[in-house]
């Protein structure tokens, strides 16, 4: 085909085009329009999960134990499991291998300038760590332990965080409800707005705010941690 | 020394770091991002440039475009020593080279727990299950056939500027300001899947959970569920990036991005929070006295000047120069932008430019004849509400600087004569 023709062939399709679009235009316009659907009436877009569907990505778990799976373990079997599990990244003792995650130790160090915040020092509820375990750990191998080993685990965390004092204490799902960590109190709820109410200013100072010049106190030249592009420190 | 793999935990490091970097000289000069191109006579006039004589590429020799060659140094970038793996870290949204309000999809910056998870779309499903009349499955299909809405929002991660509690320590506004992007998503929204599997009366929160191999999960209450919270499957016209949730994630317009949970797989209605590892153990604020705040969703007034930063220095001595940046709050609508050349002494009112939107970012400019003398550049938001961005002493007297998270405080940058900058304090 020239080049010519093939031109003329497009020209002559983009033009059937509209006209066949000009046509059923026409034809809509005469229709009437259908009705725009509301939230309140459901669409019928999905399908009902099944209860086994839902009990295989079910797997969270609430500070109240609702969610809490079948099983058991106790500390001495955790130890084994954490050993060889876990303690690459976070440390045989809890207390975490270069910057991965601490997961014990930190006591009396929130109110201090290096806080450190361990499930022992800082998390409020025991389902947290059991719920996040069975869902995300160990890193890399997800949702790969059995129940019994997620209490195993669990329960030596707990010791290693002096949560759980005897060894041969068995987690499941009834002595699970008996474990407390003590920073539970010390949360409360976002208070912002009326904790820090005098940051809403009608109008805001636009002239000799403070007094003086300004003076720096400090820059990111000096500390020097910046990454640049190809370089960059590396820690490890 | 503490460990903790939060972005915004780094100050304990600082020596070590210093330690480790003895060896090599402080990098004095700003580090200015890419090479400037270099200029060749014979294409300047009265010569005529070589693309004015020749053809160039034809058409669909690139089918899916991308930047110029010469912006090719133009990304995301990490900061790897602030996190253990590269997989549960942090990436940073260039802001100082990007201009208006929409964020490009490739430069949206990435927060993951996990690493990307790859979901194969035909095998997407989205489980509705809990305190509902009927439990549903949902296929991507089934949820591209609802009715959908298109809006732009910006995304903060609450460790946005995390690393500058203590002081000045990143130098350059990806880094202190880069967890932010904006783009115009096009979803549906969640209570129309409510209504579809119908709320039991007890109904109060919902539990958001991601497909990913942290299988992220965080508490959502009703009230913000019923109101603008979409299910989202487009970013700026495409479907979602990998590294951005694809194939659906969630959008809580102006909270905290860490419950913006991607590839969604599971939402599950109930009665109370979860306490999540994500909003109890991470994500909470942890003031002067050892206490802490949690649920704090919302993502304050805030603002930056993205050019000039030490990554975008002045290449002009003297002269009409133009301050550029960027404002947003997570409480609606900015109302004004202010800004100051003294440290905070005297503020001006900065001009808005482009679309004003409830949670989204807006961009300001400010014009002026630039001396060539030494200043020190501050933006300050107001949004719909009244509030008003504090500065950091104002932030720290509330919160002391343990807090990692939240920090929205009115950032400083100095500009030296030479024209480059600095991030710095000021007292």
């Amino acid at each position: 085909m020239s080049r010519s023709v093939r031109l003329a062939a497009l020209a002559a399709s983009v033009v059937a085009g509209v006209v066949a679009s000009a046509g059923m235009m026409a034809l809509a316009q005469k229709a009437p329009a259908p009705k725009q659907t509301t939230v309140s009436k459901p669409l019928g877009i999905g399908r009902e999960a099944k209860p086994e569907e839902i009990a295989g990505w079910d797997i969270d778990v609430r500070p109240d134990g609702q969610g809490l799976p079948p099983g058991k373990g106790t500390v001495k079997q955790g130890e084994a499991i954490y050993m060889q599990q876990c303690a690459a990244c976070h440390g045989e003792f809890g207390e975490s291998a270069g910057r991965w995650p601490i997961v014990a130790g930190g006591a009396g160090t929130l109110a201090s300038h290096d806080p450190v915040k361990s499930i022992g020092s800082y998390w409020p509820y025991a389902s947290t760590v059991i719920d996040y375990i069975r869902r995300a750990m160990p890193f890399g191998n997800a949702q790969s332990l059995s129940n019994d080993e997620l209490y195993a685990v669990t329960a030596y965390v707990f010791y290693l965080n002096d949560v759980i004092k005897d060894e041969s204490f068995e987690l499941n799902e009834n002595t699970f409800k008996t474990i407390r960590l003590p920073n539970e109190p010390n949360f409360r709820d976002d208070d912002r707005d009326t904790v820090e109410k005098a940051l809403w200013r009608k109008h805001p100072c636009m002239t000799s705010c403070l007094p003086g010049p300004a003076r720096v106190t400090g820059g990111a030249r000096a500390v020097d941690v910046t990454p640049e592009q190809g370089k960059g420190p590396k820690v490890e | 020394m503490s460990n903790n793999n939060d972005p915004g935990r780094v100050h304990s490091r600082r020596g070590v770091l210093r330690g480790a970097l003895a060896g090599g000289a402080a990098a004095l000069a700003a580090p200015v991002a890419g090479a400037q191109a270099q200029s060749n006579p014979a294409n300047l006039p009265p010569n005529v440039a070589d693309w004015t004589k020749m053809l160039g590429e034809g058409v669909a020799a690139r089918t899916y475009g991308k930047p110029a060659k010469y912006e090719a140094h133009i990304g995301r970038r990490d900061v790897a020593w602030l996190t253990a793996s590269p997989q549960s870290s942090v990436s940073f949204t260039p802001l100082h080279e990007i201009d208006g309000i929409i964020t490009p999809n490739g430069l949206c910056f990435e927060r993951h727990h996990s690493g990307i998870a790859e979901l194969n779309p035909a095998d997407y499903r989205l489980m509705l299950h809990g305190l509902v009349e009927k439990p549903l499955i949902f296929t991507l299909d089934d949820i591209r056939r609802m009715p959908r809405v298109n809006r732009a929002y910006f995304c903060e991660c609450a460790a946005n500027s995390g690393m500058e509690w203590r002081g000045a320590q990143l130098n350059g506004c990806q880094y202190t300001h880069g967890m932010v992007h904006c783009v115009m998503y096009t979803g549906v929204p969640l209570k129309v899947l409510l209504n579809e599997a119908g709320l039991k009366s007890k109904a109060k929160w919902l539990l958001l959970e991601g497909g990913d191999s942290a299988a992220m999960t965080r508490s959502l209450p009703l009230a913000k569920a019923l109101d603008d919270v979409l299910i989202a499957y487009r970013m700026n016209g495409e479907m979602l990036y990998p590294e951005n949730g694809y194939p659906v994630r969630m959008v809580i317009p102006g909270w905290e991005a860490n419950m913006w949970v991607k590839w969604l797989r599971r939402i599950e209605v109930g009665d109370r929070p979860w306490h999540t590892r994500e909003e109890t153990s991470k994500y909470t604020d942890l003031l002067e006295d050892g206490k802490a705040r949690r649920f704090t969703y919302v993502m304050e007034a805030k603002s930056v000047i993205t050019s000039p930063t030490p990554q975008a220095p002045l290449r002009h001595k003297s002269g009409f120069t133009v301050l550029s940046g960027i404002a947003w709050s997570g409480r609606g609508k900015i109302a004004r932008v202010d800004v100051s050349l003294d440290g905070g002494r005297n503020w001006r009112t900065a001009k808005v430019d482009g679309p004003v939107w409830d949670k989204a970012l807006t961009r300001f400019y400010y014009e002026f004849d630039w001396d060539g003398s030494e200043l020190l550049l501050q933006s300050r938001a107001m949004d719909e509400t009244g509030y008003v961005q504090p500065s950091k002493a104002e932030l720290r007297k509330y919160r002391g600087v343990n807090s990692i998270y939240h920090n929205n405080g009115i950032q400083t940058w100095q500009l030296h004569k030479n024209g480059e900058v600095e991030n710095v304090e000021v007292g």
